[in-house]
């Protein structure tokens, strides 16, 4: 399944938080362009940060989306704080965390935490904070007009939110 | 709460909110010419300055519209070729009596009311606010 960049929500308590993990696999083929063997330095597949906020987005842009059982077309409009402190392995699981903030008719704001859990030990390290805000684009200021079908809540999301059981009305 | 108390918020807030500096943050700084603000930003600093001025006992409450100014194009009677009419200027000063229209006044294109609002019509909107 194309641009998923997570695997599963686990947690989900609804207008407040949702929780998301992705396993990350040698086999993604993005790994082993980020880093490749480069003259004596081994190759090293780490996650790249900017597919991190992208799996925060994804689960921060379900939870918006559910506040209005997704008839809202919920874009990313702005990275408000991504820091992220440590790298994660394939064979390690990412955990997305991301919370509600403020949402009204024209946006949202959620705060995020990523956690790295590494199946080894069973231990699970914060890494890093994703703060986002997206934007109901169909209220938003510029006055633009967009197609009636709601294209952010495609397909692709239909699969992960039927297996964590989650209605989807839009 | 003084009218320097609120700047010193609002500077707060447009720092996290712009990523600017605080030397920057004056009070004739324009929001979108000089402190780069962009249209989300504008949501960001709605959001930012209702959490910092609530009070247990007094939710600070924006509405859409109240501080910045929106949908001016929904009303043909507000705008003509790309500038705002009289009947739309009165709407403005109506509704945002914290802008200083002044020099807009001269121009009055609707792609440059956003420029208008500077620090000193977030600082005079909260107080204004603060005091109703």
């Amino acid at each position: 399944m194309r641009w998923m960049w997570i695997d599963r929500i686990v947690e989900f308590e609804p207008r407040t938080r949702m929780v998301a993990v992705k396993n990350i696999s040698l086999a993604e083929e993005h790994l082993h362009d980020h880093f490749p063997k480069m003259g004596n330095r081994d190759a090293m597949p780490v996650m790249p940060a900017s597919l991190i906020i992208e799996g925060m987005a994804q689960t921060a842009g379900i939870l918006v989306g559910t506040v209005n059982n997704f008839r809202e077309k919920v874009l990313l409009a702005k990275v408000v704080l991504a820091r992220i402190e440590a790298d994660a392995f394939p064979g390690q699981t990412l955990r997305y965390e991301a919370t509600l903030d403020r949402i009204d008719a024209q946006g949202a704001a959620t705060i995020g935490v990523v956690h790295r859990i590494d199946p080894a030990t069973g231990n699970s390290l914060e890494i890093g904070r994703v703060d986002l805000m997206f934007s109901h684009i169909d209220q938003n200021m510029a006055g633009l007009s967009f197609p009636e079908e709601n294209f952010v809540f495609s397909d692709n999301f239909r699969t992960i939110l039927r297996t964590a059981g989650i209605e989807h009305e839009g | 709460m003084t009218r320097d108390e609120i700047f010193q918020n609002v500077q707060k807030v447009l720092e996290e909110a712009l990523g600017a500096d605080e030397e920057d943050i004056t009070l004739d700084a324009s929001l979108t010419a000089d402190l780069q603000a962009e249209s989300i930003d504008f949501l960001d600093i709605v959001f930012r300055l209702e959490k910092t001025f609530s009070t247990p006992g007094k939710p600070f409450k924006i509405s859409q519209g109240e501080l910045f100014p929106e949908n001016l194009m929904e009303n043909p009677a507000w705008v003509a070729d790309g500038k705002l009419t009289d009947q739309g200027m009165a709407m403005l000063r109506e509704r945002m009596p914290h802008v200083d229209f002044s020099k807009f006044e001269n121009t009055r294109e609707v792609n440059k009311v956003a420029a208008t609002i500077t620090v000193q019509s977030l600082v005079d909107f909260i107080d204004r606010k603060l005091k109703a």
